[in-house]
């Protein structure tokens, strides 16, 4: 049956996009956790971690998020889990912003002049606390910047998962759509609800950007 | 732990595989053309424009990177209709592929142009050159140069990005994934294969991306 | 005995020979000033010294041990010998004091009030101990390699190596660094120093290593070395830096 869009049906696209913002939050959490391992692994003084780790992020780089996506969701019940659309996304994007945040923060890590490896090196310092305290630091402030802009794309790329039937924005304005079938009107104000997520951290992004190179 | 893959059936379904195949090149090469031309007018516009139109082209840019593909998509093919604007899932595609890597392709020609030091252009003007000179012969290389790595990737990421088109039916690779994934009930294999087959063409790119780049700017 | 004792070493990059059969020694208390064009092998050497660049034949001891035996505690070593660069080095993201106490407190485990004191303490040696609130981008460079030389002092090494690090500074602050070095010589403190100063060389250095095509080409003392030149490649490099 189709009724009219309503501003109830607002208040529910509004209420759907909590769930984009759970999923942003998971992947960006997962991903941190993985693509810290990967940036981590592709400076060890070791060839074959580090091609590992540059294996991984070139396959990842290499594929669309839609086939992970679809691959944690008709895979896990293979191994025995259930068929769980917030299982499989989450897996998905961690694996995916895992590669990306990986390759941001390896970026970060291989700025940092070796001449600060080797002053670390020369005070006796271990490769882990030469990391830790002389070239992290250092890295973390070049990583934010291109951190949150990723986060962006993060954010934006959560609609796929809608694909697999994980409620989020996306998934919830096609649900509206069928009902209401106002889809100019559903598709304009999810893009704006995107839009005000997104767009601030872009902005913010390029502030830090900004502000990086002046401190040079 | 007992489960046996079965690639043979999915391979069986080559010809499907090949179809979609040829259509995401397809939409990857036209968006790709399509999306430059926007992205060179685009920056000129946003460079060089009427302060008006310049509004405009900041205003596109911003409103297509703050917002997903897939909702562009969904404008273009259920909201364009609506209006009473018909389009096939093909031709919607390349519209919203278009949008989408025109705005992209913008600020990366933008930052290409401005990447030449001002003292250059100066440089060349003092020597007499035209302004059309200035641009062919201090310009064009140098700004091309620094803007062609930032556009290969992006052509690459929206290569991997066609495959949203598959949520409006368009018939492309991944499209042809759930095809064949209700003929032979082989999911897990099914997008195995098709995960490959974007690595495949993904490193085809940037080889035939890299391989360009030597051809156009090596240094003689 | 010697403190450090290189024994016909040979360190390679490619096929390009570096250090080719490279001997001498340095006693304590000795102060060596090593000359030579760029490319002569001057900084490679040094870093062979400290364990940063691996060599291929040949060997060097440390106080007795092996610094290219694979089983040497490199980190252990490098706590011995500081090494202060042509380039600073200094942690950017650190103030003068935590550049001064990272390693003493992450290496040595020293407690924080004691590491201030010590950051105190080499820094009046330097003469920079108002500075050491200060970062290092708001200091001049020979604040700067000030710092750095305090910095290595922190570790209370045996043996400082110094690699021109007063070829980036003007006349002026080149003066205060070599001031420095030259109140750290009569505490009597073994120095290894690549310079261009000539002059200094002649009036601090013990001894005078000149390298020619990765090789000690000369050696002597430095008044005798400096003066009197022996082979033609000395002359004709002692008249080039001196015009
Ligand atoms: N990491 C490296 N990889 C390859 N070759 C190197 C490396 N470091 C130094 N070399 C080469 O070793 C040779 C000696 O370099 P070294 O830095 O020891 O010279 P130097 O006497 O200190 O010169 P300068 O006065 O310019 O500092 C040079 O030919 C240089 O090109
Ligand atoms: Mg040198």
């Amino acid at each position: 049956m189709i009724r009219e869009f309503g501003f109830i049906d607002f208040m529910y696209l509004l209420a759907a996009a909590r769930w984009t913002v759970a999923l942003s939050g998971v992947a960006f959490l997962g991903g941190g956790l993985v693509g810290l391992l990967v940036a981590l692994m592709r400076v060890t003084p070791l060839a074959p971690v580090r091609w590992l780790a540059t294996i991984y992020v070139q396959a990842v780089q290499g594929t669309p998020l839609l086939a992970w996506l679809f691959l944690f969701y008709f895979g896990l019940p293979l191994v025995g889990l259930v068929v769980n659309p917030w299982i499989a996304a989450a897996t998905a994007f961690a694996i995916y912003a895992g590669a990306f945040l990986g390759d941001i923060w390896r970026g970060a890590l291989a700025a940092i002049p070796r001449t600060q490896w080797e002053a670390g090196a020369s005070l006796g310092l271990s490769f882990l606390d030469q990391l830790r305290y002389i070239i992290m630091p250092q890295a973390v402030r070049i990583a934010i910047p291109p951190t949150v802009g990723f986060l962006v794309q993060l954010i934006k790329n959560t609609s796929l998962a809608a694909a697999i039937g994980f409620v989020e924005l996306t998934r919830e304005a096609q649900i509206t759509n069928a009902s209401t079938f106002r889809p100019m009107t559903v598709f304009v104000i999810v893009a704006a609800i995107y839009f005000a997520m997104c767009f601030p951290l872009t902005q913010w992004s390029r502030y830090l950007e900004q502000r990086l190179h002046v401190a040079r | 732990m007992g489960y046996r893959f079965n690639f043979r059936d999915v391979f069986a379904q080559q010809d499907f595989l090949l179809e979609g195949l040829v259509l995401t090149l397809q939409l990857s090469f036209v968006a790709m053309a399509l999306g430059l031309l926007v992205g060179v007018t685009g920056a000129a516009l946003r460079l060089y424009g009427p302060r008006p139109v310049r509004a405009v082209v900041a205003t596109y840019v911003e409103a297509i990177r703050n917002t997903p593909l897939l909702v562009q998509l969904f404008l273009v093919f259920f909201g364009l209709p609506s209006l009473g604007i018909r389009l096939d899932a093909t031709t919607a595609s390349i519209i919203a592929l278009t949008v989408n890597l025109g705005a992209y392709a913008t600020e990366i020609v933008r930052a290409g142009l401005q990447a030449i030091p001002r003292a250059q252009i100066e440089a060349g003007v003092s020597l007499g050159l035209s302004r059309l000179q200035v641009f062919r012969y201090i310009v064009l290389m140098p700004a091309l140069r620094v803007m062609y790595p930032a556009l290969a990737s992006q052509f690459i990421l929206l290569m991997l990005a066609t495959s949203v088109v598959s949520q409006i039916s368009a018939p492309d690779l991944f499209h042809t994934a759930s095809i064949i994934q209700s003929r032979t009930f082989r999911d897990f294999e099914v997008y195995i294969v098709v995960a490959a087959l974007y690595l495949a063409l993904a490193l085809a790119f940037r080889l035939a991306f890299a391989g360009l780049y030597q051809v156009a700017f090596a240094r003689r | 005995m010697s403190l450090v004792e290189l024994s016909h070493v040979v360190k390679r990059f490619g096929t390009n020979t570096v250090l080719d059969d490279v001997s001498m020694t340095v006693a304590p208390g000795e102060i060596i000033a090593v000359i030579g064009r760029s490319g002569s092998g001057k900084s490679t050497m040094l870093r062979c010294i400290n364990g940063l660049e691996p060599i291929q034949d040949g060997r060097i001891l440390f106080d007795g041990a092996v610094v290219n035996d694979p089983q040497t505690d490199l980190r252990a070593l490098r706590q011995r010998v500081g090494i202060v660069f042509q380039s600073y080095n200094l942690f950017p993201h650190l103030s003068v004091e935590k550049n001064i106490t990272l390693a003493p407190r992450v290496v040595k485990n020293m407690s924080e009030s004691e590491a201030r004191e010590l950051a105190r303490e080499v820094l009046r040696k330097v003469g920079l101990e108002e500075k050491i609130g200060a970062y290092p981008d708001q200091l001049s460079g020979g604040q700067q390699q000030r710092v750095a030389i305090a910095r290595s002092l922190a570790m209370r090494p045996q043996l400082m190596l110094f690699d021109e690090i007063t070829s980036a500074l003007d006349p002026e602050l080149t003066g205060e660094v070599l001031k420095v070095l030259e109140a750290m010589a009569g505490d009597g403190m073994t120095m290894l120093l690549v310079t261009h100063e000539i002059g200094f060389a002649k009036r601090v250095a013990s001894r005078v290593v000149f390298m020619h095509q990765g090789r000690i080409w000369e050696e002597g003392t430095a008044a005798e070395t400096l003066s009197a030149p022996r082979t033609q490649e000395l002359e004709t490099f002692l008249s080039a830096v001196l015009h």
